[in-house]
């Protein structure tokens, strides 16, 4: 074992990390603020994703049509979010964990109807082979790309959230909803407009994964389930939370799998390694954050005091 | 109907309507020959897995429709049944067309685990299953059975061929990839079964896994000469986008079961999929008559090029076909139908092939490769044939005869 491959290593869990990160996003402002459960977020990542292949297919340009598919996929989720999820702010999460899994029933047959089960998306030919960033290390040209763009992305969103006044409107919600209304805030606008940001991430994430992973019907149930995990561990409703925990997961995950079977390898015969490690290494995200409830049940940055 | 309009409510209508179609149904029934064949068609129809079942049920609907809407002679009822990928509604709906609607044969389910939660109660009514996919070890072996017929093959020799194909090219070291589930291992078992050179790597991943970053590290650490998966599905499709944008597909060569590497995959995955190998009992390019006008004509019906599940229910359907024309309509006759589905006398897609005792097929396994054919679409061409007349290694086990 090389350090040039335990920095791979590092830089892929670093990368995977900052998708989720797009994800946990929008999905903890929503939870946080609005105090809703949407399980349909996946649903708007497979959306992102399959306007991307179909907008990239459609103009013959990888960065036009993931430029058109985000703002594509906000106005999809502001009308959803106008049309149906507007009516569940005041029901139960029971109601909303019912009612927005039957969107995600709804968002996947749509889509087979429309594009079929799935559908192809390449990276630009550019950036398809690997570079060489140091003397024997090579890496992804493309995994590259989405770290700068993930990265990118958290600065703005963080600028975003500290530095303006929507931003101020969205910490006010996030740490007190009843004071933020209180005090006028048009918090219907409000809402439209943060589940409108949080489908446009969904699409960065989808549009940017997609030539990574499979651009299918079923992609968005998949992933959810640990951008919760991600929001859980960060402290629901917290940006700052959302992109330490993201990374947090990433980075254990992708190194648990790379290195926790070898680990093994030395203290156990063969066998029990070969069958414990990988079986150990898929729950490790999830030991992290029974971890993190144990020792701090808000998680790691409470948005409310 | 007089009673009908005497009646007060509409359930009551309905019931009573009800009543009256079974009755004249029943009535209608000759008590000899059939007049139709029924056969009930479970799959998984619906949700991210679906892709199968659909292919398998276009294919198994174009065969009939082919025939002129009749299987042997006998006009065809066809009943659909949606599985959701969940074991228990399988059940559910087996145990209907069994027991409630009386199929004549069962057919249809993609996913091992599903079929066998299912198929029980078939095999206890002594109604025969055709399996257009699944084809477990198990029924191969000790617990095989006289109502199991398996169109497609032996869930080991798609793994089986790709470890010889590993071995007949002089592989001298192969990284092996699987889902950490039976089946998994099952598949890896069944590659090292016929691969002779030394294994470089064996690691079992997650099940529904996205990102393959940190095993594609490794490999790239191990330098290996090949590349063995078996991903079924979505996990796949990612596997080979990443591995071709990792830059590996340069220094090694990547060896799937046919499975993976065919029409849907393809689709989705697009031109990464260029020169990938892999062993499968049927190709788009086999040149038969019957295959030849299977492609043409799903191709014609669907706007879309088949699949090797698609030519498994195709073949399902001919099966059926063939026996109950031999049988000369006398369904009814359980014995003599078993005996007409095992001699198979029908023109399969795949070419020639037998059953083995435990109603496996024996059959060739072909070598194929992903390139582009003469209207550039990305197929795949069979380059080779890797095993001939090859059955099952647990056939030893089966107790019929």
């Amino acid at each position: 074992m090389s350090w040039v491959l335990i920095l791979e290593q590092f830089l892929n869990g670093l990368q995977f990390g900052l998708m989720l990160f797009l994800l946990a996003a929008g999905l903890t402002l929503v939870f946080g603020i609005m105090d809703m459960i949407n399980l349909a977020h996946g649903s708007l990542y497979m959306l992102g994703a399959f306007l991307a292949a179909a907008l990239v297919q459609a103009t013959g340009s990888f960065v036009f049509g993931v430029l058109l598919a985000v703002p594509a996929t906000a106005a999809i989720g502001m009308l959803l979010e106008m049309s149906v999820l507007r009516t569940l702010y005041a029901r139960d999460h029971l109601s909303q964990v019912l009612a927005t899994f039957a969107l995600i029933l709804i968002f996947n047959e749509a889509v087979r109807i429309v594009w079929g089960s799935d559908m192809p998306l390449q990276m630009p030919a550019a950036l398809s082979g690997p570079v060489e960033l140091l003397p024997g290390m090579f890496y992804p040209a493309y995994r590259l790309l989405i770290i700068g763009v993930g990265a990118a992305v958290a600065a703005l969103l963080y600028l975003l959230v500290a530095r303006t006044r929507i931003g101020m409107l969205v910490r006010a919600g996030a740490s007190n909803r009843e004071m933020a209304l209180a005090m006028g805030v048009d918090v219907r606008r409000l809402f439209t407009l943060l589940f409108g940001v949080g489908a446009g991430l969904c699409a960065v994430a989808g549009a940017l994964l997609g030539p990574l992973l499979a651009v299918q019907v079923g992609m968005g149930e998949n992933i959810l389930i640990l951008a919760f995990v991600v929001i859980v561990i960060g402290g629901i409703g917290s940006i700052r939370g959302a992109l330490v925990g993201a990374v947090l997961v990433g980075l254990v995950d992708t190194i648990g799998r790379a290195f926790l079977p070898m680990l093994f390898g030395l203290f156990f015969q063969p066998r029990v390694a070969s069958a414990a490690g990988p079986a150990i290494a898929s729950v490790l995200a999830y030991l992290l954050m029974v971890a993190v409830l144990y020792f701090r049940p808000r998680g790691l940055f409470p948005a409310r005091g | 109907m007089v009673c009908v309009s005497a009646a007060g409510g509409t359930v009551t209508m309905k019931r009573l309507l009800l009543a009256a179609i079974l009755l004249s149904i029943a009535a209608s029934l000759p008590a000899q020959a059939a007049d139709k064949v029924k056969i009930g068609f479970i799959s998984t129809l619906s949700g991210p897995s679906a892709a199968l079942g659909v292919d398998i049920r276009d294919a198994f609907m174009l065969a009939v429709k082919l025939n002129g809407g009749k299987l042997g002679g006998l006009p065809a009822e066809v009943l659909i049944g949606d599985d959701q990928f969940k074991p228990e509604v399988g059940r559910q709906l087996a145990e209907k067309d069994v027991k409630l609607d009386k199929v004549d044969f069962l057919t249809g389910f993609v996913f091992s685990n599903i079929m066998l939660a299912s198929v029980p109660v078939a095999f206890e009514n002594k109604i025969i299953y055709i399996s257009p996919n699944a084809a477990p070890s198990p029924l191969a072996g000790k617990q095989c059975n006289p109502y199991f017929f398996a169109a497609s093959w032996p869930n080991d020799a798609y793994h089986e061929a790709a470890g010889q194909h590993a071995t007949d090219k002089g592989y001298k070291s192969v990284y092996m990839l699987a889902p950490n589930y039976q089946a998994g291992k099952d598949s890896l078992e069944g590659f090292k079964r016929f691969y002779k050179g030394s294994v470089a790597g064996e690691v079992y991943t997650q099940l529904g896994q996205l990102d393959y970053s940190a095993e594609l590290a490794q490999v790239r650490a191990t330098k290996p000469e090949a590349v063995y998966i078996f991903l079924p599905g979505g996990m796949g499709i990612n596997f080979i986008k990443q591995f071709v944008a990792a830059g590996l597909s340069k220094d090694m060569q990547l060896i799937t079961p046919g499975f993976s590497s065919d029409q849907d995959i393809i689709r989705a995955v697009g031109d990464p999929m260029l020169g990938t190998f892999d062993a499968a009992h049927w190709a788009l390019d086999l040149d038969n008559a019957a295959n030849r006008k299977f492609v043409a004509e799903f191709e014609k019906e669907y706007k879309r090029l088949p699949t090797v599940y698609a030519s498994q229910g195709y073949d399902a359907a001919l099966l059926i076909d063939s026996a109950v024309r031999e049988v000369k309509g006398k369904i009814e006759n359980t014995e003599a139908v078993r005996k007409a589905l095992k001699a198979a006398k029908f023109q399969s897609v795949r070419g020639a092939f037998k059953f083995n005792r435990n109603q496996y097929p024996i059959q060739n396994y072909y070598l194929r490769v992903v390139g582009k054919d003469s209207q550039g679409r990305l197929v795949n061409k069979t380059i080779g044939t890797i095993f001939k007349d090859r059955g099952d290694a647990y056939v030893q086990d089966c107790p019929m005869r």
